[in-house]
């Protein structure tokens, strides 16, 4: 294969971009090891039984999760690739990448807005059912909520990228759905299944305030839970780096298990991915994927809307004209871009440095990308605030924390963005590029730019809203000079102001969705005529 | 990164005005300092007395406070802590970080349940279950009706691993049924509706109708008649007695400015201070205020008995009492 090697600089950057993930998080780690209580003992916490029951639940209800919001994403994201020009589609897609921008609390209260007790769903059926979601089901519409429309945009990322060529040779064929399923969308989705699967597993694994709130009891409990308990309530933080390394052993299990399972995309030169697909436009098709669009839209989209319709209730004028809620916007959009920008920086420098995608290296990056997801904010927080605040005042250190930390939690959904498009985009000029001697500057400009900025905008769109929505990670090192709007939003909340935190929940999504709009929007402007 | 760090210069140089004048570092929790609760008024008051300036340092709840401490240990920029609650003091003073604060706590209700030389109380409120006038007719009276009573109408609680007010309520089970708490734990597990991490979240789901009942406190439906004005939400009075919550300050051993925080803990029993709690903390103020109370905090309803155990006690028994809570209610 004809792969350009990286230049040294670009490899050097590459690792020092993943030294820096691996010392910020194993740093966190050590940090709070040293500080383990006196007659700490590992075996203690690990010989505990209720442990095991807690680790058995977790992996029961993250099993389940990920398998019905990746085995719904699948027909869902094809039906969205086949049906690609009625209304709203785009408007529904976009409403796709909000629940992932959203604090867990918010969606939890979407959620309840449309199954809850008093939620329309009850409310049309005038209590008849008196249908209650608390428990197991609670937790798995949750995890749906807001698992399947992510995986489905991630799934549909590589549908769309299925060369123009293949569907030209299908419909010289005449292939019928289920081939075309076969030999042209099934390889596709096959090489992205295991790392999307692995990403909502995760997501899963870790819920913490979603499986609280909707487990119905003790009896549902999270490792996270156990970890988030051990350092906010026992200050223990021995016990807390034991649980966390558990978690990050299941991972990665799991991890090395889908890998193993991870094919290269096949190689096919593509010139441009427009694509006219001969099965779109069958009636049976277009039944199918009617059911399939209108079943998940509807799923996603109602709990928004008791969302949007609670915060039209609020008093929004006297929100929009408070300074406070100002400053919290200002202070999440700042942190938000700096978040991305770090985010995309950390991921396209690592994947740039790669020179064979079968490489340790790039194992390491898939894997140090990936793995961060189960790192908990609160173990990372925690050990760095050990670290530094011997070095003076934490308090000016909190934004470079909460940016960074932001950053690597972003980088999951980065790397899967940008990961087989870069690869994909490399096989086929690589020869090229090669031929000319294009690189540096020129290259980024001329062949990187305009072929990945769809990738690129959206990859950067999702880190944005994924740290404008965070808390967790706020949640430990805001301060009055540095409260963003989920923050302001839990302070609404916990002092009696539901209404408010309405009002803000609706700022907050529309915040993602302008984010979302104008990402769209900037990859769609034309690169400039070369 | 130029960007970045061009960002972090802005933010940086923001907060970090000069001033001539001593600073008194006051760490407290998150709603204590939002524009709606009492802490800017109270900066205002104080600094109008004391020639300082008050800096507030807001964090998450009394127990993030807590931990917060032992993360900083004996290089912690406090001079004083306000807003832990009296099962967290024994935590507190194993710090070694408190000395004793030097100044003498006005009577009031709570005198005979709390004195101590080191946390000061600033503000207190029983627990109550607070139910919904237009969800049930018939609230329970007694803790041993909400324990046995029917199962569909539920209650939200909050977890005691996680949360002050979920753990108030176990021990308010544990001071009333004791030794058969477990068993009664069982009972009651057909009536909760959910087990947040949180008050807040607890009290979202209870104001959005998804249950009748929430555990909260005697105070809340004093918010709802006087921001809300509405009388849909009330607490229901136990015949066994209320468990309290009793929220204190201490000062700081290391502190640089120790003068000004005595002068502050001594400000905080005074009515410049207490003045802000009934309508901006929702609490009951531990002094004197200048004005009386609001009518529709005497439309609350006053438990016949506070029950408070010892901290000691409390401290020594948390895990074991959390355990009996988790085998009872997770079966």
């Amino acid at each position: 294969m004809p792969y350009q090697r990286a230049e040294t600089p670009t490899r050097i950057a590459g690792f020092s971009a993943l030294l820096f993930i691996t010392i910020v998080t194993f740093g966190a780690f050590l940090a709070l090891a040293t500080r383990a209580t006196e007659g700490f003992a590992i075996s203690e916490v690990l010989s505990d039984a209720y442990l095991g029951r807690i680790i058995r639940f977790t992996l029961w209800q993250a099993t389940l999760s990920t398998l019905l919001s990746v085995g719904l994403a699948i027909p869902t994201a094809r039906a969205f690739a086949r049906q690609t020009k009625f209304t709203g589609r785009d408007s529904l897609l976009k409403l796709f990448a909000l629940p992932l921008a959203l604090p867990a609390l918010v969606g939890v209260l979407a959620i309840l807005g449309l199954w809850g007790r008093a939620g329309w769903i009850n409310q049309l059926t005038g209590d008849l059912l008196s249908f209650s979601i608390f428990g197991l089901s609670g937790i798995l519409i949750a995890h749906i909520f807001f698992n399947l429309p992510l995986a489905t945009r991630l799934f549909l990322t590589s549908l769309e990228r299925i060369p123009v060529e293949n569907w030209r040779l299908a419909s010289q064929l005449d292939m019928p759905s289920s081939s075309i399923f076969k030999f042209i969308e099934w390889p596709v989705i096959k090489a992205v299944l295991p790392g999307i699967l692995a990403l909502v597993f995760m997501l899963c694994l870790t819920s913490f305030t979603i499986v609280l709130t909707l487990g119905g009891g003790p009896a549902s409990t999270t490792l996270e839970v156990a970890i988030y308990q051990s350092l906010r309530f026992d200050f223990d933080p021995g016990r807390a780096v034991t649980l966390a390394l558990v978690q990050l052993a299941i991972t990665v299990v799991l991890l090395a298990v889908s890998f193993r399972f991870t094919k290269t995309l096949p190689n096919i030169v593509s010139l441009k991915s427009t694509m006219h697909r001969p099965d779109a436009h069958t009636i049976s098709a277009r039944i199918v994927d009617a059911g399939f669009i209108i079943a998940a839209g509807c799923f996603v989209a109602l709990p928004l809307a008791a969302l949007i319709a609670d915060g039209l209730s609020s008093d929004l004028p006297k929100l929009l004209s408070s300074p406070t809620v100002w400053r919290a916007i200002t202070t999440s959009f700042v942190l938000a871009l700096a978040a991305g920008t770090l985010s995309l920086t950390l991921c396209w420098t690592m994947l740039k440095a790669i020179n064979n995608q079968n490489s340790l290296f790039a194992k390491l990056v898939g894997f140090a990308s990936s793995t961060i997801l189960v790192m908990p904010a609160i173990v990372l927080g925690s050990g760095w605030f050990i670290v530094l605040h011997r070095f003076g005042n934490v308090f000016s250190f909190a934004p470079l924390l909460v940016i960074i930390i932001n950053a690597l939690m972003a980088l999951p959904f980065v790397h899967r963005i940008l990961a087989p498009a870069l690869a994909e985009s490399t096989r086929q000029h690589n020869r090229l590029i090669a031929g000319l001697g294009i690189t540096g500057w020129s290259r980024w400009r001329l062949i990187d730019f305009p072929v990945l900025k769809k990738p690129l905008a959206l990859a950067f769109a999702f880190a944005m809203a994924l740290s404008l929505g965070d808390l967790g990670v706020i949640a430990l090192f805001g301060s009055e000079q540095i409260t963003t709007l989920p923050l302001l939003l839990f302070k609404s909340l916990g002092s009696y102001r539901t209404h408010d935190a309405d009002g803000l929940a609706l700022i907050l999504a529309f915040s993602c969705l302008i984010i979302l709009y104008a990402a769209e929007k900037l990859s769609q402007r034309k690169a400039r005529q070369c | 990164m130029r960007f970045i760090l061009a960002v972090l210069a802005i933010l940086a140089f923001t907060i970090s005005p000069a001033t001539a004048k001593p600073i008194l570092t006051v760490y407290t929790y998150d709603s204590f300092t939002a524009d709606w609760g009492p802490g800017p008024a109270i900066k205002k008051s104080f600094e109008a007395t004391c020639d300082c300036t008050l800096k507030w340092v807001a964090i998450a709840d009394g127990v993030a406070l807590l931990n917060r401490l032992k993360l900083e240990g004996t290089s912690t920029n406090a001079d004083v802590v306000l807003g832990l609650d009296t099962n967290l003091v024994v935590e507190a003073k194993a710090t070694g970080l408190f000395e004793e604060a030097g100044i003498i706590a006005p009577t009031s209700k709570i005198s005979g349940h709390w004195s101590d030389k080191t946390f000061i109380a600033y503000d207190y409120a029983p627990f109550a279950v607070i139910w919904d006038r237009q969800k049930m007719k018939n609230p329970p009276t007694s803790l041993k009706e909400l324990v046995e009573g029917p199962a569909d109408q539920k209650i939200i609680l909050q977890d005691p691993r996680t949360s002050t007010p979920g753990l108030g309520f176990l021990i308010w089970m544990k001071t009333v049924y004791g030794d058969k708490a477990g068993l009664a734990w069982e009972k009651l597990s057909k009536r909760i509706l959910t087990v947040t991490p949180g008050w807040s979240e607890a009290y979202g789901l209870f104001t959005k109708g998804e249950a009748p009942m929430v555990l909260s406190y005697v105070t809340s439906p004093a918010y709802h008649m006087i921001v809300e004005k509405t009388d849909r939400y009330a607490a229901t009075k136990f015949s066994e007695g209320h468990y309290l919550q009793i929220e204190v300050a201490g000062l700081i051993k290391n502190s640089k400015n120790k003068e000004l925080a005595q002068k502050f803990l001594k400000f905080m029993v005074s009515s410049g201070f207490q003045d802000h709690i009934p309508t901006k903390n929702w609490m009951f103020p531990v002094g004197k205020t200048t004005k009386p109370l609001p009518d529709e905090f005497s439309k609350l309803i006053s438990p016949d008995k506070l029950l408070l155990r010892k901290a000691q006690t409390v401290a020594k028994n948390r895990k074991a009492w959390i355990a009996e809570w988790l085998k009872a209610t997770s079966k």
